[in-house]
């Protein structure tokens, strides 16, 4: 059973057992068991892998359709797996659902290995809010986290995806993510990671058909010892394609590298990409890595990247106003990593800035 | 009286360049002060090394609020006891708000939300601190966060430089507030200097005294709106020819 402990874990990452948030539907998997699987909304599918690949075989002809299997060693070793655990979600063609869908997947046992393999399809015009929250139990340091997702946004859908991190500093996560947004989809990701961690890399890959967008956010906070490698990478290939990509890093005593890669291969797309990173002392290492590539002339892709420390001059104007040194830093990096993302539900924008504000009053900086 | 602010005797450089020599000047409660000058000549210099920013290092002479030397204490213990400063040219500060920041300070947000409105500012105070701010939204901005701090000693470097004619009218309504002009003389508690150009917020400010400061010392001083009125017609000339005269005798004392 969920230890009441393990509530606590799983409400830092957004997951809300208690029924005071309105959840349309809740999936909870603890190491590869599904504890949790339900959905309040007749039009919107909650289930694990393992059921979704009995009652509704198609499954199955998804599963590595947007991820190669031999990608690289973590997906060869999901794909090696007979039956591997995951989450299903599945929302009918035109269905709106108005509150958050929430699943979570919790590491509980030590030096254990969770392999899944998760498929999310929105069918035509249908919408929805996810958020899914990655955690380990407080007691539980070491283990590894190997995840192939397949994200299927149909024509005309909106899904809004975020995703919480919150792991333990002996965790290695290894995700690895397909998107397709079909002709007018919008796929909207935000990934939040603000605690310690061993090793996260994850680099998902979205294509874009005409009139689609595609935005991945990242709000990232390296704390002592901490390894990213996280990016996102979006290939507009439909005419009228857009694509964004928002990073956000604060590293202390950690190393990042923060990718982003647009691809515009069609007419009339558009894609802008926006790296910034705080270096908070001398043993944090982040390295940007902005990518544009044109594949047809009548595309317009930009960046901007900017990597440093916080710039004395804010600080002293922020300590002329009369706070101390240590405020004006903490405003700075609050205010850095607050982005108000378009298109959240306030709720889930509420969670975002909650984490944030535990993030900054845990550490001293 | 006991001086509000004492500038006894300033030298200020940065690194082996002199900024300020031998600068010497009192503000008592109540008193504004005037400093005009031609453009590079050291009176944004000296505002920022009253306030204790780099790189203006204080290498002789002495900085004294109501009494006591402030040159050990940091900026942000300068401001708490009663600094406060309006920059001529605030650096951006994207990611902090005015709303962010005031709440950081303690300040309620009615009062805020009250004076942003009336500052014409209600609409930035979500937005990053002087971050695309126009000149005249930044000079507003500056003073509004004056207005939320209270100081007791005013530093207002060019707070009306760039403004037009209806936001000079409502900025120097705003200054008479921050120097209390509505009270009677006696009982006036804050006073400071104010660095300017154009005189035209001296009109009805009754400021106590002006000076020139040329090349990083003071010449010329006397009645605020006499010393501008001389400035506006015949330049700095007359008060350079003094400096040169002073500069050559420094000089010569030296050896
Ligand atoms: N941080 C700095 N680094 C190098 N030089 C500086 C710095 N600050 C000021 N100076 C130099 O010191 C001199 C005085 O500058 P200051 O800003 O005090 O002039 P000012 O009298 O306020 O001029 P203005 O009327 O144009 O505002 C100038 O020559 C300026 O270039
Ligand atoms: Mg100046």
């Amino acid at each position: 059973m969920t230890s009441s402990k393990d509530k606590l874990d799983l409400r830092k990452v957004g997951y809300d057992e208690t029924g005071n948030t309105p959840r349309s539907a809740s999936f909870l998997l603890e190491d590869d068991t599904a504890r949790v699987a339900a959905s309040k909304e007749r039009e919107l599918v909650m289930d694990s892998m393992r059921k979704a690949r009995v009652d509704y075989p198609w499954v199955k002809d998804l599963e590595w359709s947007l991820v190669n299997p031999d990608t690289d060693e973590f997906t060869r070793h999901v794909a090696d797996h007979d039956d591997p655990a995951g989450n299903f979600i599945h929302v009918l063609e035109g269905a709106k659902i108005r509150f958050p869908a929430q699943s979570c997947f919790l590491l509980k046992a030590e030096r254990n290995e969770q392999v899944l393999h998760n498929i999310i399809v929105l069918e035509p015009d249908s919408e929805l809010h996810l958020i899914t929250g990655c955690t380990a139990a407080s007691y539980s340091n070491a283990g590894k986290h190997i995840a192939v997702t397949e994200i299927f946004v149909r024509k005309g859908a909106t899904l809004t995806y975020t995703m919480v991190h919150d792991w333990a500093p002996e965790v290695e996560v290894r995700p690895r993510t397909g998107i397709v947004v079909e002709q007018g989809g919008t796929y909207l990701s935000n990934y939040i990671a603000l605690t310690r961690v061993k090793h996260i890399d994850t680099n998902p890959l979205a294509t874009v058909k005409s009139g689609g967008t595609a935005r991945f956010n990242s709000i990232l906070y390296a704390k002592e010892g901490s390894f990213f490698d996280v990016g996102g990478r979006i290939r507009l290939l439909g005419e009228g394609a857009r694509g964004e990509i928002v990073s956000r890093v604060v590293a202390t005593k950690s190393s990042v590298i923060s990718r982003g890669l647009i691809e515009g291969g069609n007419a009339d797309t558009k894609g802008h990409m926006e790296c910034n990173g705080i270096m908070l002392d001398d043993q944090a290492m982040i390295h940007a890595i902005p990518e544009l590539k044109a594949t047809y002339p009548d595309t317009e892709l930009s960046h901007e990247a900017a990597v440093g420390k916080i710039a004395g001059e804010q600080l002293n104007y922020l300590m002329a106003r009369g706070l101390s040194e240590e405020m004006a830093r903490s405003l700075i990096i609050r205010g850095f990593l607050n982005v108000k993302i378009d298109g959240l539900p306030a709720s889930l924008q509420k969670v975002i800035d909650t984490m944030i504000e535990q993030a900054m009053t845990k550490e001293a900086i | 009286m006991k001086g509000l602010l004492e500038i006894e005797n300033l030298t200020v450089a940065i690194g082996d360049k002199p900024l300020l020599t031998g600068v010497t000047l009192t503000v008592a409660p109540g008193e504004i002060h005037v400093v005009f000058g031609p453009n590079g000549t050291g009176k944004s210099s000296l505002i920022k090394a009253i306030m204790g920013l780099p790189p203006y290092q204080v290498t002789s002479g002495d900085v004294r609020f109501e009494g006591e030397s402030i040159l050990n204490l940091a900026i942000d213990e300068r401001a708490r006891l009663g600094i406060g400063l309006a920059f001529q040219q605030p650096p951006a500060v994207r990611d902090v708000s005015l709303a962010a920041l005031g709440k950081a300070l303690g300040i309620d947000k009615d009062k805020l939300h009250d004076e942003a409105t009336q500052l014409g500012m209600r609409g930035h105070i979500n937005r990053g601190l002087n971050d695309g701010f126009s000149g005249g939204e930044q000079k507003r901005s500056e003073l509004l966060q004056l207005l939320l701090q209270q100081p007791k000693l005013l530093l207002l470097d060019e707070p009306e430089s760039g403004v037009d004619v209806d936001s000079l009218k409502l900025l120097t309504a705003v200054i008479e507030r921050l120097f209390q002009r509505d009270l009677p003389i006696r009982e006036r508690t804050v006073g400071g200097i104010i660095v300017t150009h154009t005189g035209s917020v001296l009109k009805h400010l009754h400021a106590t005294r002006g000076y020139v400061l040329v090349n990083g010392r003071i010449m010329c001083s006397g009645a605020p709106l006499d010393i501008f009125d001389q400035i506006s017609e015949n330049g700095f000339g007359n008060c350079l020819a003094e400096a040169r005269i002073k500069e050559k005798i420094h000089d010569f004392l030296k050896g």
